[in-house]
């Protein structure tokens, strides 16, 4: 950029958004204000609907029919983007200010090549020739690390994977240089490993280019890992905003902390230190409290005075542009200790409930789906040899990335398919073959299921109370209506709802308040093994908690076997008692949780773990970055699975790695690996995530 | 008498309706009162291209039904006034009977009958069949789309390929192959009528079975109940004397349909599945994979209950979107059938008949042909606004 | 590719030999022959005298030999007479019958004699075709292009004014079928008493000779119809893909409408609209047949009705074939076409 502005890039002073609908104004952000100086990465951090991506679509002008902006200033390089005509507008993004976004796939237009795509920006800012914008794309797409840039500008977006669609959205960005980078939620559509390696792209880019970056994210932990400064939102509020290391180390709102105090940080235990969940829930942009928007919800609230009026930013004394939206922050002991509330005794795993045997599912899919002939089928192999015990009140976690294979070894210990191969025995009886029509009611009401999708797992059509009954009616559950009304009551007790939800609508419930429901359901006919495939990753971190704290508890009281499917180690530590990794449809390690999350590792796991953000400044992590992407389970790689990323893999001689599926070995206490290297190689390996002594 | 002017014309028309304005008055008044707590059908009321595509579909409706009770009607539709042949809207009758009404409001037609009360009486008509048919057509497609979306494979493929079969049929062949008399005295209507029309009956079956499978108690006196009284209603529709059907003795026969509206009603039906079966057929497999079907699978609960109770439910919006338009396109197909002169009697006042009868002598008399064609246009763009109206709003939410 | 082609083909052929035999069948059937024998014959056939005709002509064989006869697959029926003499399908008037062929039927190119038109089913089609073909072609002119602009200007800005009139435009065309739409067009602009007179009522010398007075109001009528349908699809097409992301994407970087729309969403927007103007085929056919007779236009739907109103078994089977062929070419088109045009599709 030849202009000689040194000013901040972008500074939003008390900008408040309001979208208009029939009935009325709802306020998305009010009274909102920000700096990014040249250079500066600013993290924007909030749960679902605080107005985090109404900001970005702020500043981009962008706010649709039904938005507007009604108060404030926006300035980009000193000049008021308000007040701008369309013209300029469109002059500035693309070139100036750049943008990205959650969805790669649905932000590369499906129809047009990915050359022609990139080559559009610099022939519309620069009036570049055809020739030199081509060349422009294929430096950025080198920049961004993709294979062959030659052969990724002439292909079509659906021709890529995820990962490497993202990368290209990156490039779109970065194509006019600009002084600007908004990221909004980049990598939440991606897997934890092929997120790091973008995460890593985009800060050293931000740093070749100089670009300063407004990141847009859920996630403490990846702001951490990406920015310099934070600015966390409630309920269309700043809440607090300062650098990283003051907002993370000396948080000055309640909020902060509540939110802090709900995500599971190394050292979080479910018996000794369980997490604390934020009382109640996120309000609706048009039922806001008077005064503090947080006041419900917080600890600290003092009727009356917090109630009382609007609160102010308020900077927080000795630190560099630190503020705060909260009275009392200065009245607040904020290193108290949180008070020991439920302190549980770890209960015993009992006798072994279920048990697999070398599992095998292989399906046989069509080549090409849409053009082949019958009979050119492939093998795809989703589980190999899956073997391994769960014990009554023990909770076993499988970890995996997408096609790992640990959805088809749910669907198959539910009987919604049949095993290829091996044994699943409950209770000692053989249920692989069993399909779930040829269940008995009682294994049927034995093994439940909680699923991911909060706004999926329930039937839109029926009300709450409705959907437990008739459970409650396929197990066989009660004589009556009424009994079967009395006990559907109680279950919404054991998940903290409240009775009068049972003549609801599912669309009337809270993601949270859904996933509850969902958890009722799976109860409904007391299950002895509940499988919850990622039941919380799809809610904001303060309802994960409190969704995760239900789900333990019920466990302790009816000693349910409790499979917990994740791609989140840092929750996963929190609540397992052992650890199942796959990839690839294998199990690659597996062991307690202790035994897990230190060495010696899978270098899988070692990955997986390095790739997880923790939200933790104490927290230094090795720093393991995978090549590449996942490799499609209908053409896995030779050998080994994980040989394609592998970082160890030069350590086992003659390319054995390529050439055999390793064994199981033992490591002792139950501990098993598969892997080639040594035991010389394994032991030499070092924790990848350390705790810094205070 | 002087015939009347056209403002004279429109005043007695208007003042004719006046029944038809009552009622409508009286049905906007109360729904737009509770529109909050009537669900989509109150939100309905939100939205004007809605609201005006409803007021039409309702203003023909009431004349439909008013038009039955012969309360509308200024003369008899069929009978043939001498003198009034081919005469003008506004024309006196030359010599009025005691009580007559004096004039032909919209006119007579070539044999002399009324243009006003064929019209008001030809609503009745389509206001019957068509949404029945549509019913009837949506039945069967939901019956066979269901399965063939939830469980694919070779069952989907084939009942695609038999879809897809009559898809590629023109419509109008069709009609002209199945609504002729030497068919109606094969018996291949009738026989088509007793397949096609015991799909209401499966589909009620297995839609009551899979609710109350769990509770036998309930669920055997209900079924046999309900298809008790369905099955007799059936065998009352398709069993008619002397026709190629005939399994029940006269005395337990409800009612008789004439040989020519079964057979319009069942080409109708016939037409109408395929495409149903379709939307149908590609909801279901977009449900089929959402977590709740999962939820239900993994309880045990049996396929039929799942597609019925799990999926159908949820596939309400576009179905009731599309059932909209289709009774549009349904009346368009009765109107093809009238205009071919197919099924219907020649006597019939239904529009298409009209419509035909007055085509021939357009270039001079438009007043036959114009009157039911404009009717036609208004309640088809009423129901396609009403489904306009409705997407919209069920799409808001 | 080819694969595809080739199954899509062998579906095609499958499809059309079920409908061929459906439509055989139901032409076929016995009332139908008795009416047949009697028009031939004279109407006051003894039952006797009727079947015996029929016997005499082969009609009382099996519907699938009298099937296989007709598509030239099974040697045709020869029926001795009482003098000697030989009769039969194949054998022309005043042919030996040694030198008739044996297979005579739609694949050999002998389609049957009219009984109504008294020519041969083959050249009665062939011309009647020719001129809907004309007719077709100004429709296709017309209906695609004002069809997919209208609906492309109402998609690009979902709910402004101009949006809501077109929509409305085609909504009100939609609900007008042909026989309404056709009746109006006359009475506005044809009609000797009251109406504007710029057109003909009706179509009859467009046969010869096509001119926009004479052949304006058939194509519109037809076109009207069709137009609203797809220009409503093109619209909710339209619309749909300008609240995609890539368009937001596009938007941002800072691409002009105009270029938007025609780069970025046209494709994308044509899709779904393509595949439906191709299935509107057995669609537009009732139109055809409707203004055909509506404006007496003696094309291919006036044949239609005069084989089918007047039980000529075999003219309406050619033309059934016929109509049957054209709509399943279409669809081939339609998928082929839809390949070409989604990139998600690959055909490797």
């Amino acid at each position: 950029m030849t202009d000689s502005y040194d000013g901040p890039i972008l500074e939003i002073d008390q900008l408040s958004i309001s979208f208009f609908t029939r009935l009325r104004e709802i306020p998305a952000v009010m009274d909102f204000s920000v700096k990014v100086m040249p250079g500066e990465a600013v993290g924007l951090v909030g749960e679902s609907g605080c107005g985090k991506s109404t900001v970005a679509l702020g500043v981009m002008q962008d706010l649709g029919k039904n938005g507007r902006i009604v108060d404030g200033s926006i300035k980009f390089k000193g000049r008021n983007l308000n007040e701008m005509s369309q013209e300029e507008l469109r002059q500035i993004r693309g070139s100036e200010i750049a943008m990205i976004y959650q969805e790669p796939m649905a932000s590369l237009n499906p129809a047009m090549k990915i050359g022609k795509q990139l080559m559009e920006v610099p022939m519309i800012h620069r009036g570049s020739s055809e020739k030199e914008a081509y060349d422009r794309a294929l430096q950025v797409v080198t920049d961004v690390k993709l294979p062959d840039p030659k052969r990724i500008l002439d292909s079509y977006p659906h021709q890529l994977s995820g990962g490497q669609q993202q990368r290209i959205v990156i490039a779109m960005a970065l194509m006019a240089e600009p002084s600007l980078l908004i990221l909004d939620e980049p990598t939440t559509a991606l897997d934890v490993t092929v997120e790091a390696a973008v995460v890593e792209l985009v800060k050293e880019l931000g740093k070749k280019y100089g670009t300063s970056m407004l990141f847009i994210s859920h996630n403490l932990g990846l702001v951490l890992e990406t920015c310099d400064r934070i600015c966390v939102m409630y309920s269309g509020e700043a809440v607090e905003r300062g650098s990283i290391k003051d907002v993370f180390d000396e948080m000055q709102h309640p909020y902060t902390q509540a939110l802090f105090r709900s995500i599971p940080l190394p050292g979080a235990d479910k018996n000794a230190a369980p997490l604390r969940a934020i009382p109640g829930n996120f309000p609706l942009p048009h039922e806001r409290p008077p005064g503090c928007n947080f006041g419900p919800r917080c600890d600290y609230f003092e009727a009356g005075r917090c109630d009382a009026q609007d609160i102010p930013m308020q900077p927080v004394p000795g630190n560099d542009r630190h503020a705060t939206r909260c009275l009392k922050f200065q009245e607040i002991d904020w290193n108290a200790p949180l008070a020991k509330s439920d302190i549980t005794e770890k209960p015993e795993p009992g006798r072994v409930v279920l048990k697999m045997d070398d599992l095998k599912k292989y399906y046989e899919v069509a080549a090409n789906a849409l053009f082949g002939k019958r009979g050119d089928t492939k093998v795809v192999k989703a589980n190999e040899t899956l073997s391994f015990e769960a014990r009554e009140s023990e909770t076993l976690a499988i970890v995996g990335e997408s096609g790992c294979g640990k959805s088809t070894f749910a669907k198959v210990l539910m009987g919604l398919e049949t095993a290829t191969e091996g044994q699943i025995l409950l209770d000692n009886r053989n249920i692989e073959s069993t399909a779930i029509e040829d269940r008995d009611t009682q294994t049927v009401a034995d093994v439940q299921m909680v699923f991911q999708n909060p706004f999926d797992t329930l039937n839109p059509s029926m009300t709450v109370g409705r959907q437990i009954i008739r459970a409650l009616e396929v197990f066989g559950i009660g004589n009556s209506d009424g009994e079967r009304r009395k006990r559907m009551l109680q279950l919404l007790d054991l998940v903290k709802l409240p009775r009068a939800f049972a003549d609801r609508m599912p669309r009337q419930l809270s993601g949270g308040q859904k996933q509850r429901v969902g958890i009722a359901r799976a109860f409904a006919g007391n299950a002895r093994i509940v499988v919850a495939d990622e039941p919380v990753s799809a809610l904001d971190v303060s309802v994960q908690a409190a969704v995760t704290d239900l789900l333990m508890e019920i466990q302790r009281e009816q000693k349910t076997t409790l499979l917990f499917i994740s791609h989140d180690l840092s929750i996963v530590r929190y609540l397992a008692d052992r650890v199942m990794v796959m990839y690839l449809g294998h199990v690659v390690e597996l062991g307690s949780t202790d035994q897990v999350f230190s060495p010696p590792y899978h270098p899988y796991t070692e990955a997986l773990l390095s790739a997880v953000p923790i939200a933790d400044t104490r927290v230094k992590k090795k720093h393991i970055v995978l090549e590449g992407d996942i490799p499609s389970a209908m053409n896995p790689p030779s050998g080994c699975p994980f040989q394609t990323r592998c970082r160890w893999k030069s350590q086992v001689p003659g390319g054995l790695c390529e050439k055999e599926v390793p064994p199981v070995r033992q490591l002792g206490d139950g501990h098993q690996v598969k892997c080639h290297l040594s035991d010389a190689e394994l032991a030499s390996m070092e924790p990848v995530i350390q705790i810094a002594a205070e | 008498m002087e015939p009347l002017s056209w403002f004279e014309i429109i005043t007695r028309v208007l003042l004719q309706f006046m029944p038809v304005w009552i009622s409508l008055i009286a049905l906007f008044t109360l729904s737009i009162v509770y529109k909050r707590r009537l669900g989509l059908y109150g939100k309905l009321f939100d939205s004007t291209i809605g609201m005006i595509g409803f007021a039409l579909v309702m203003f023909w409706v009431f004349t439909g039904i008013f038009g039955a009770l012969d309360m509308i009607i200024t003369h008899d539709p069929l009978s043939q006034l001498s003198g009034m042949k081919n005469k003008l809207p506004g024309t006196p009758l030359p010599r009025p009977d005691e009580g007559q009404y004096p004039y032909y409001l919209f006119g007579g037609d070539n044999l002399a009958r009324d243009v006003f009360s064929r019209m008001v009486k030809g609503a009745w008509i389509v206001v019957q069949i068509a949404p029945l048919a549509t019913l009837f057509a949506f039945m069967v497609g939901i019956t066979l789309g269901l399965p063939a979306g939830y469980y694919g494979g070779r069952l989907d493929t084939l009942l695609s390929f038999f879809a897809n079969l009559i898809l590629a049929f023109p419509v109008i062949l069709l009609f002209y192959l199945l609504v002729t008399p030497e068919i109606v005295e094969t018996g291949i209507p009738s026989y088509m009528a007793t397949v096609l029309f015991v799909f209401p009956l499966i589909f009620v079956g297995v839609l009551l079975n899979s609710r109350y499978k769990t509770q036998p108690k309930v669920r055997t006196p209900l079924l046999f109940a309900v298809l008790g009284i369905l099955g007799w209603l059936y065998l009352s529709l398709i069993s008619e004397a002397g026709s190629k059907v005939s399994v029940l003795p006269g005395f337990l026969d409800l009612f008789d349909i004439p040989a020519g509206i079964l057979v319009v009603f069942v080409s109708v039906v016939f037409v109408n599945s395929p495409t149903v079966f379709r939307i149908v057929r590609g909801l279901a497999m977009d449900i089929k994979t959402r977590d709740y079907v999962a939820a239900a699978q993994t309880r045990g609960e049996g396929p039929w209950y799942i597609m019925l109770w799990e999926i159908l439910p949820n596939a309400r919006g576009p179905l009731i979107v599309d059932f909209c338009l289709r009774i549009g396109y349904t009346t368009i197909l009765l109107g093809t059938l009238g205009f071919f002169g197919l099924g219907l009697s020649p006597e019939s006042p239904d529009w298409g008949t009209t419509i035909n009868d007055g085509r021939r002598l357009l270039q001079i008399y438009l007043h036959p042909a114009i009157v039911p064609a404009v009717a036609l246009l208004s309640m088809v763009l009423g129901l396609n606004l009403l489904a306009d109206g409705l997407r919209e709003e069920s799409l808001r939410d | 590719m080819g694969l595809f082609i080739l199954r899509r083909v062998g579906v095609m052929i499958l499809t059309g030999l079920c409908l061929t035999f459906l439509v055989f069948s139901l032409t076929n059937l016995y009332p139908n022959l008795e009416k047949l024998a009697k028009t031939q014959g004279n109407f006051r056939m003894s039952d006797a005298e009727v079947t015996s005709y029929l016997e005499r002509n082969g009609y009382l064989q099996p519907m699938i030999v009298k099937y296989g006869e007709w598509l030239g697959v099974v040697p045709s029926y020869r029926h001795e007479n009482s003098d000697g003499t030989i009769q039969g399908r194949c054998i022309q008037p005043g042919q030996a019958p040694e030198d008739a062929p044996h297979f005579c039927g739609v694949l050999q190119g002998y389609w049957g004699f009219s009984t109504v038109f008294k020519d041969e089913v083959g050249s009665i089609i062939a011309t009647r075709l020719g001129l809907t073909g004309k007719l077709m072609l100004w429709v296709m002119l017309l209906m695609v292009p004002s069809a997919l602009i209208l609906g492309v200007l109402s998609g690009m800005r979902e709910g402004s004014k101009m949006d809501r009139t077109l929509s409305t435009i085609s909504i009100t065309t939609t609900a007008t079928p042909e026989y309404v739409s056709g009746v109006i067009l006359i009475a506005v602009f044809a009609s000797s008493t009251v109406g504007l007179k710029w057109f003909k009522g009706t179509a009859t010398s467009a046969m010869e000779s096509a001119n926009f007075e004479n052949f304006f109001l058939p194509v519109l009528t037809i076109s009207l119809y069709g137009m609203g349908y797809i220009a409503r699809m093109t619209r909710a097409s339209m619309a749909e893909v300008m609240t995609a992301q890539y368009i937001r994407t596009a938007r941002l970087k800072g691409v002009s409408f105009g270029n938007i729309v025609v780069k970025h969403a046209l494709r994308n927007a044509l899709i779904a609209p393509f595949t439906v103007i191709m299935l509107q085929f057995p669609w537009l056919l009732n139109g055809v047949v409707i203004v055909e007779t509506l404006f007496n236009y003696k094309g291919f739907g006036w044949t239609l009705v005069q084989a089918a109103s007047n039980n000529d078994i075999e003219l309406l089977l050619g033309v059934s074939v016929v109509s049957v062929f054209v709509v399943l070419v279409t669809q081939l088109i339609s998928d082929i076409g839809y390949v070409y045009l989604n990139p998600r599709i690959s055909v490797s």
